[in-house]
């Protein structure tokens, strides 16, 4: 919200400079944001008087003038411009002299003739045609007032500063000038002073001879206040009306209107004027609009309505959607002879609905959404009177016409001195708190504070020691530490897995990913996974940013291919990733929350070729025994859609399937934009932590030698080494320590279809050495186990 | 005469030595002379035919010109062997300029190590962690926090819904209500997490985010130890020497509210660019814990006060490493992983 500088000092003397205005009142929880002075941007134009108009020489379409700017000597200036005239007043803009959009203007010669400046319009000052009566857009802005010499910024009330407010949700009071200027009087400790409006005389007719009001529902509407005001000559605000309005950001339209909404920004109270000749029957009926009703609003715009918007409506139709904006067929006109002003109070959780719903935020919508207070109504209604008085815009008929339904309860909080004291750690007087209090419009009699009906916010002590140390100060308030017997602080065991598992990951070279958590359905598509897979029954997002960003993930494959191909794309010759993140499975009952469950996501490509498959089982591997788990057992999987069918892993950790890992399957990869090898793996992080061995116990060094044999084998290409390994462990029993294979060879040594294993096996026991003897039973019994298993000794 | 002929092989063996000039050569000499069969040892052989009175004479000359050999050898042969090692090492030098080997090391997220630092910090200041689901009940995230279904501090919080019950939180403070609803005071936590926020994507903006939440709760907390406790965050997460200002704000969910701002770390306060020439960076909101809440929580809000405070982490990261761009946080460039 903008508020004028000018306008605060009609309430309380502020003389701070806007910077320190700006730094105070931010530490009063009025946060100013910013602030701007029109005249800063426009230097050296002046009124000028022009004293003589002749055509210029040598050229049709220019003038040439002299005017007076009040220096002695009258100067020269040519212009193009038509609608300048003998005795007009014209702003000026000087030689070296700066318009608002920063043009530099200097002296200069058009066609032969000396040009010491140029008149100016109402654009190259920054303003519009709204801001000055009887300005037109493409000509000099001719100026009803002002000395030759005068700056024009003072002539044109633009030398005001403007203050930037971002006003919080809770303080619709400061949701006006007044409302400011209460807040910056009590800031800068200054008097503070807004006058009872009054009208000074009644036309004899009664009000409620003409108008009746009814509320049909009180619910939305707690009070409607109307007065009527007859005689209405329609025509422009006075300069400084138009002036005020535009420091605020409102442009003029005519005197009523603008009356409406100088109340606004001055109270806070949004009003609204209806042509009375428009209202039929004389009646105004807040009521809910009927289905299917519709309205065109003063933006021209037709609105359907709902039975749950309130309207304001005569006997026939509709004239304004309440709280939001009025009808096109009631608003003031030119031939307006009539008018009703409207003060009401709606309630604001309808108005905000309503103008959410339509689509239409306007000034009136924000105030009302945040619920004012009823009594406003009053010196707002009759402020806009005073003004019709004042601007000679009309007569007011006596009398009001009101239907009440508001609350007029008076709130009262015991004011307990020593407990906010204690809160918020000062140590204020009675007479102090009292002080702060009353600055701020409430009143302190016998230790029991009552609160103004503009502050709704304000329930409960707590409110009252926030008010306290806003104006007291926060920088006032010390800081100390709490000696707190709050044991148990720290990481749980899970925290510190997680932790070990990241260090783990880059260990093996793994950077970490984040990746949105909301994906496109399509990637079930592009993942290959069957039409009625669960897999695709993910959480939608009923109102997304996109498609792309619509559901929520139920598999991390897709987000981590996607960062892999957006890193192929831009040409990097590798990348090796990881993401801790979590998927998100329906459940069966949804009313209830989903699983949220972590997935730990390997993926990797390599341009060089220097990685496989290998690459990322020896990273699980790796990854597995310095988190010291379980001993994992990894299974060929051939049927997961994603992967290629006979380079991919099932993990098994404890007859459980903690995971899978493999090469991504090369349409998958095609559908995500990259070729070549990719691989990935993606294992559930419950599970792995679940996988952690029992106890990490040191085991001492063996104390006798170990007995070393080396086995090459001989089997069909299909047998699985993990299989051959599984036969030898068992045969071997459990001296034997350590099984590790050396080498794999197929080719001409070798018969077709089959492939060469060759291991290193090593044996050990705790107690003594093992005995030749005793090594080659046991290498007969794993012979004879493998030979049972279609395996031979290589000869 | 065996006299000279020791006398004329040692002359030899010394002779023969000076042209040693390699660890070979010298072994050669050594066996040439000292040997089984070496001139010296055959020597030797004929001291049978002595007098027993030459015997020893000779005998000593002898043990005296094999001394002086073996001698000879062995200080022939520490020069050569040093020679060798020097020449070998000269042989072994290399361009210790090219690249070194590199094994690949994994980089943490930015986010991740902001996060941890963060952490980590309030870990040793005796609080502990705690989640909460992202996918939220719209009581946690709303209801309970003093946010009911009207109130105009929705619309600054665009929220992502299921249905109308359930939606994506907008901020991690919903934590706090999960937290107090499941545990007695004292209560001591710290809850980072993601949230979500209707915001088309560009430059500062991003639908996902993530916030990091605070909550005491416990007998006698006032305003000075939420300032406090805010004092030693900011000192940890920036340095000893930033400030901490804190200024009226306003939240549904506290009471007094306050905004957080630390001096700028760039300049220490004294006005740049960075912080927009006003000497204070903010940094996210707190305030004390609004007793409508703890009573929502089944908390006596007579006997327990407390405070809570919330920041958003992306904005601390990107002023850490002066990103300016927040989509390069979700994008995973490689190259601008490696950075950190």
């Amino acid at each position: 919200m903008d508020i004028s500088y000018k306008w605060l000092r009609q309430y309380t003397p502020l003389t701070a400079e806007p910077g320190e205005y700006m730094r105070k009142m931010c530490m009063t929880g009025n946060e100013v944001t910013g602030y701007a002075n029109h005249a800063d941007r426009i230097h050296n134009v002046v009124v000028g008087k022009v004293l003589s108009v002749r055509k210029h020489p040598d050229a049709d379409k220019l003038s040439v003038n002299s005017v007076d700017v009040g220096s002695g000597e009258p100067i020269q200036i040519v212009t193009a411009a038509t609608n300048v005239f003998e005795g007009a007043l014209v702003p000026v803009a000087l030689h070296n002299s700066c318009l608002y959009d920063g043009t530099k203007i200097t002296r200069g010669k058009l066609r032969g003739e000396v040009s010491n400046g140029m008149f100016c319009s109402v654009a190259e000052l920054g303003l519009t045609t709204h801001d000055y009566p009887g300005s037109i857009e493409d000509g000099i802005l001719i100026l009803h007032e002002g000395t030759p010499g005068d700056d024009i910024c003072q002539v044109l009330g633009l030398d005001d500063t403007v203050f930037t407010v971002d006003v919080v949700t809770n303080r619709p009071d400061c949701l006006s000038v007044i409302g400011i200027a209460r807040e910056s009087a009590a800031t800068f400790g200054l008097p503070f002073q807004v006058e009872k409006p009054e009208i000074a005389s009644f036309a004899p007719e009664k009000a409620s001879d003409f108008l009746t009001v009814s509320v049909e529902a009180p619910d939305l509407c707690p009070r409607y206040r109307a007065r009527v005001v007859k005689n209405v000559k329609i025509g422009p605000s006075p300069k400084w009306m138009i002036e005020q309005l535009r420091s605020c950001g409102v442009r003029s339209i005519n005197n009523i209107v603008d009356i409406t909404n100088y109340v606004m920004l001055e109270y806070g109270q949004p009003m609204h004027a209806f042509d009375y000749a428009c209202v039929d029957g004389g009646s105004i009926i807040v009521r809910r609009a009927a289905s299917g009703e519709v309205m065109k609003t003063l933006d021209g715009q037709e609105r359907k309505l709902t039975e749950e918007m309130l309207v304001i409506a005569d006997d026939k139709k509709p004239v304004a959607v309440a709280g939001v904006m009025g009808g096109e067929n009631s608003e003031i006109k030119d031939t307006t002879s009539m008018v009703v002003f409207e003060s009401a109070n709606f309630f604001g959780a309808s108005v905000r609905k309503t103008s959410k719903a339509l689509g239409m935020r306007t000034d009136a919508s924000a105030r009302y959404e945040k619920n004012l207070d009823p009594n406003l109504v009053v010196d707002a209604l009759d402020r806009a009177c005073q003004l019709v008085e004042e601007l000679g815009a009309g007569e007011i008929l006596s009398g009001v016409v009101e239907v009440d339904h508001s609350d007029h309860s008076v709130r009262t909080i015991p004011l307990e001195k020593d407990w906010i004291n204690s809160y918020i750690n000062a140590s204020l007087s009675e007479q102090e708190m009292t002080g702060i209090l009353e600055s701020l419009g409430f009143s302190v009699e016998n230790g029991v504070v009552t609160v103004p009906s503009f502050r709704s916010d304000v329930e409960t002590k707590y409110d009252l020691s926030e008010e306290i140390a806003k104006f007291y100060g926060y920088d006032n308030i010390p800081s100390a530490s709490f000696k707190s017997d709050i044991s148990g602080g720290g990481y749980t065991e899970e925290q510190k897995f997680e932790r070990e598992l990241g260090e783990a990951l880059r260990g093996v070279g793994l950077s970490e990913i984040l990746t949105y958590t909301f994906v496109s359905p399509r990637i079930y598509d592009k993942l290959r996974v069957p039409a009625d897979s669960p897999l695709r029954n993910a959480l939608k997002i009923s109102n997304p940013l996109g498609e792309d960003t619509s559901v929520m993930r139920t598999t991390t494959l897709s987000s981590m291919l996607e960062v892999l191909s957006r890193n192929y794309n831009n040409r990097n010759s590798e990348a090796y990733l990881y993401e801790i993140g979590k998927i998100y499975l329906k459940n069966a009952d949804e009313a209830e929350l989903p699983e949220e469950r972590k997935i730990v996501t390997l993926g990797f490509y390599d341009y060089d070729g220097k990685a496989d498959f290998f690459t990322l089982k020896g990273m699980a591997e790796e990854v597995f025994a310095s988190l010291n788990l379980k001993e994992a057992e990894y299974r060929p999987c051939s049927d997961h859609p994603s992967y290629h069918p006979g380079r991919t892993a099932e993990i098994w950790i404890d007859r459980e399937k903690i995971g899978i890992l493999g090469q991504i399957h090369p349409a998958v990869a095609e559908a995500f934009g990259l070729s070549g090898e990719v691989y990935c793996a993606e294992i559930s992080y419950p599970l792995l932590y679940a996988s952690r061995a029992a106890e990490h116990v040191y085991k001492p060094l063996p104390k006798y030698p170990a007995a070393t044999r080396d086995l090459a084998l001989l089997c069909s290409e299909d047998v699985y080494s993990g299989e051959i390994e599984k036969v030898i462990r068992k045969a071997g029993g459990k001296n034997l320590e350590s099984v590790s294979l050396f080498d794999v060879y197929t080719g001409r040594q070798v018969k077709e279809g089959y492939k060469s294993l060759a291991y290193a096996l090593s044996f050990r026991r705790d107690d003594s050495t093992m005995s030749d003897e005793e090594t080659d039973r046991l290498i007969e019994n794993i012979l004879a186990a493998l030979e049972e298993n279609g395996v031979q000794i290589r000869s | 005469m065996i006299k000279k002929q020791l006398e004329e092989v040692k002359e030899k063996a010394l002779e023969a030595l000076s042209h040693a000039d390699i660890l070979d050569s010298l072994e050669q000499v050594r066996v040439r002379f000292l040997g089984k069969k070496g001139e010296v040892t055959a020597i030797l052989s004929q001291m049978g035919k002595l007098s027993p009175e030459e015997r020893p004479v000779i005998g000593q000359k002898a043990n005296e010109v094999r001394g002086l050999i073996e001698k000879k050898i062995a200080e022939r042969k520490e020069e050569l062997s040093k020679a060798a090692a020097e020449q070998k090492l000269k042989s072994e030098k290399l361009d210790i300029t090219l690249p070194g080997k590199r094994s690949r090391i994994g980089k943490k997220h930015p986010v991740s190590v902001v996060l941890d630092e963060i952490k980590d910090a309030f870990v040793s200041m005796g609080y502990s962690i705690a989640d909460g689901p992202e996918v939220e009940y719209d009581y946690y995230n709303f209801e309970a926090l003093n946010i009911p279904k009207s109130h105009p501090a929705r619309d600054t919080q665009d929220t992502f819904y299921f249905s109308p019950e359930m939606l994506l939180r907008t901020q991690t403070s919903s934590v706090q209500i999960r937290t107090m609803e499941k545990r007695k005071p004292p209560i001591k936590i710290l809850a980072p997490g993601r949230v979500y926020r209707i915001d088309e994507i560009d430059a500062t903006h991003s639908p996902v985010f993530h916030q990091i939440e605070g909550l005491v709760v416990d007998k006698g907390i006032t305003m000075a130890h939420l300032k406090g406790a805010l004092d030693s965050m900011a000192k940890k997460l920036f340095g000893e020497n930033v400030t901490t200002r804190i200024r009226p704000d306003y939240f549904p969910f506290t009471e007094p509210s306050a905004e957080i701002s630390v001096s700028c770390f760039m300049c220490g306060g004294e006005g740049c660019p960075f912080c927009k020439n006003e000497g204070w960076v903010e940094i996210g909101g707190a305030g004390m814990v609004n007793p409508k809440v703890l009573e929502g929580c089944g908390i006596d809000s007579s006997e327990y006060t407390g405070f809570a405070f919330g920041m958003g982490l992306e904005r601390l990261v990107m002023r850490r490493y002066r990103i300016t761009d927040i989509r390069m946080l979700f994008e995973n460039d490689v190259r601008f992983l490696n950075n950190f």
